[in-house]
């Protein structure tokens, strides 16, 4: 006796066909349900939904009899699975992400004929690493806003020479954080979403990079300023990071050599900027910027893990970019005297004397800290030494 | 090269040349040469069927009428040789607002009582339409309604010559139903859960009063003297389109089918009748119609 559904006065027109469909899941191929109803016209409707899903559809005393057809099934016939959620189950992340995965959540199961997306980053060892989503729930957790956590009112009053060394400095990092931004945001569409936990971590460092954009701005206009000088080399050395078409060699040059220096260069903000508002926004933004680096790291060691030789490739970059910008002057004069201003705070000799020794012990803690990475991801102390020299006078 | 099979079809929609483009490469990857014409409208690709242009025509049921007629009084015949497994046993439903007097009265029972319809205003589809107006206004008729004596008949005529399959003027018919301006629309019973899903017709906001007699839709028509040889390599081919492959199955669903079957004729006899009792085609298959542009 096969199993009634009653639909009771529930229209096709109104959802009644999930009863229906529910019914038919619990029979095997060919097997029978009956359906029953009394909404007016339900038989008819029946009727157009059975032909239109190819099952065998008969009426007799005011009962209707459905047989289960197969080809409905067919759809997921040759079906592709396509790992798991989460990321830590066996064979979760595929080595190499089909292009019919497609923007399909990471586990589903694809029907056979879905479109072909050509996502480039598609092999895990060249994006992955195990950290990624530990890394973007911390950045979560970290993100800040601009207008709670900066007190955009606290008094200072700086010497205009000052105030215009602070402007300069600002827009020198506007510059560099606007190449933070566009190399990882270009690799984002790049990304296959097989890799979603790499994705969200680029994903979340393009918008801390926006923040940083709009804070180092408001910084800049707080006092009525307008931005001050770029310069060529400046650009030049930051166009060879988006001229960078491999996504570890960027995330090496950008993170652990360029966004890492930058983070000595913010905690010296933080520590010698000669008003509070500087201070804060140094401190916050070196924060997300040691999130970058270290994401930068974790990469570069899962995929020297499995891939010692790619380190020969990663000196070939820095010589090659150290050769590319040889023919530039490297950080801007402009640049470099407001620093040291800067941490002077004030336009007197004796300021401007210990400004000075304080931008030379920057450069020096830039310095170790590049080497300090480099020999963290395995090159020998010689080679290090030497990659950490050739890296752009520019900083970043 | 052998000479490739020449399909008609009418191109009532975009979708057309994405359908028959996908299936050119489907035959050819069978090393069987298929091409194909678009029509703007089913009353030329009918004609040139007997013009030597056409081996097939992927007809509407209409037109199907019409080249059977034609072809008998020439002396010819033509053949409804596959058809797609929703062409078979259609009926067209009339749709009435739920809390409508026409609602209360009426009952669905085809020997049921229509009389609620009397001096109603009841929206019919495109004038060369089956099954939103010729076999509707001909259920009716049987019924003892004949529109403009006993109801007054709007009709939401949208792109004549497609005999409906442009199904635009059935869901302008719902659209005007839901805002009062008739009291009832006729459409293909699918059409009634399709406009559902759409939210054109909200969930419980209609019912229905009325449903015509099943009857087939589209074939494929060999036209008179079209080689059987190829014409069966056609079908074969069709009928080897399996909804499993994901190669065939996106063209499957553009077209509206699970599987092809053999064409029949035993589902036309409605039409038929409605065709000759609406005065739409004679017996020759010459368009009587006066107001029926394409």
């Amino acid at each position: 006796m096969p199993a009634i559904i009653d639909i009771e006065n529930l229209g096709l027109d109104a959802g009644a066909h999930l009863l229906i469909k529910h019914g038919l899941s619990s029979v095997p191929v060919g097997g029978e349900i009956s359906v029953t109803g009394n909404a007016p016209g339900w038989e008819v409707q029946l009727s157009a939904w059975c032909r239109s899903q190819g099952h065998p559809l008969t009426f007799a005393d005011g009962q209707a009899s459905i047989i289960r057809s197969d080809i409905h099934a067919g759809r997921w016939r040759g079906a592709i699975s396509s790992g798991h959620a989460d990321p830590q189950n066996e064979g979760a992340v595929h080595e190499h992400a089909l292009p019919c995965y497609g923007l399909a959540a990471r586990g589903a199961t694809i029907e056979a004929g879905s479109p072909e997306f050509s996502f480039r980053l598609n092999q895990k060892h060249v994006v992955w690493t195990d950290n990624a989503a530990e890394l973007y729930a911390q950045a979560v957790a970290a993100q800040w806003d601009p207008d709670q956590a900066i007190d955009w009112n606290a008094p200072f009053d700086l010497a205009d020479e000052v105030e215009d060394a602070v402007a300069q400095v600002m827009t020198y990092m506007i510059e560099n954080e606007n190449a933070a931004l566009v190399v990882p945001a270009r690799f984002l569409g790049q990304m296959h979403p097989h890799f979603r936990e790499v994705q969200a971590v680029l994903a979340i460092q393009v918008a801390d990079e926006a923040r940083h954009i709009d804070v180092f701005t408001r910084r800049l206009r707080l006092r009525g300023r307008e931005p001050a000088l770029s310069t060529a080399g400046g650009q030049a050395s930051l166009k060879t990071l988006l001229d960078e078409t491999d996504f570890s060699v960027a995330g090496f040059l950008l993170s652990v050599l360029g966004e890492g220096t930058f983070v000595s260069l913010l905690n010296f903000l933080h520590a010698h900027a000669p008003d509070p508002v500087t201070r804060q926004i140094a401190r916050l933004a070196a924060r997300d910027e040691a999130r970058h680096v270290a994401f930068g790291m974790a990469h570069l060691l899962h995929r020297l893990e499995f891939e010692p030789e790619f380190r020969s490739r990663l000196s070939q970059a820095v010589e090659s970019r150290y050769e590319a910008l040889s023919g530039t002057s490297g950080l801007n004069e402009e640049v470099f005297d407001a620093l040291i201003l800067l941490a002077a705070g004030e336009f007197t000799p004796a300021a401007i004397a210990t400004g000075y020794t304080r931008v030379q012990t920057l450069m020096t803690d830039m310095a170790e800290g590049r080497l300090a990475r480099l020999l963290r991801l395995g090159f020998e102390g010689q080679n290090a030494q030497r990659l950490s020299a050739l890296h752009t006078r520019n900083f970043m | 090269m052998t000479r490739p099979l020449i399909m008609g079809a009418v191109a009532y929609a975009p979708k057309v040349v994405t359908i028959w483009e996908g299936f050119k490469e489907y035959f050819r990857r069978h090393d069987f040469e298929f091409d194909y014409i678009l029509y703007s409208n089913y009353e030329r690709q009918v004609e040139a069927q007997f013009d030597g242009k056409l081996d097939i025509a992927w007809n509407s049921p209409l037109a199907w009428v019409r080249a059977e007629r034609m072809a008998r009084a020439r002396g010819q015949s033509v053949r409804a040789v596959a058809m797609r497994d929703t062409d078979c046993d259609l009926a067209s439903v009339l749709v009435v607002r739920s809390y409508s007097d026409i609602a209360q009265t009426a009952t669905v029972d085809s020997s049921g009582d229509l009389s609620s319809l009397v001096g109603k205003v009841i929206g019919f589809g495109a004038i060369d339409s089956p099954q939103a107006n010729l076999i509707p206004l001909d259920h009716l008729r049987t019924r003892g309604l004949i529109a403009g004596r006993d109801y007054t008949a709007r009709r939401f005529d949208l792109l004549s010559g497609k005999h409906g399959d442009h199904i635009g003027g059935e869901r302008d018919a719902a659209l005007a139903l839901m805002a009062g301006e008739i009291d009832a629309a006729w459409m293909i019973d699918g059409n009634h859960i399709a406009f559902s899903r759409e939210g054109i017709l909200p969930a419980g906001a209609t019912c229905i009063v009325a449903r015509t007699g099943a009857y087939d839709h589209c074939n494929f028509t060999a036209s008179p003297g079209a080689q059987s040889e190829l014409v069966d390599r056609f079908v074969e081919l069709l009928l080897g389109m399996a909804w499993d492959n994901p190669e065939v199955r996106p063209l499957l669903e553009l077209e509206g089918l699970k599987a092809w079957r053999l064409g029949r004729t035993s589902g036309y006899s409605l039409l038929e009748r409605a065709v000759n009792d609406e005065n739409f085609y004679d017996d020759k298959g010459s368009i009587l119609a006066g107001d029926y542009r394409y």
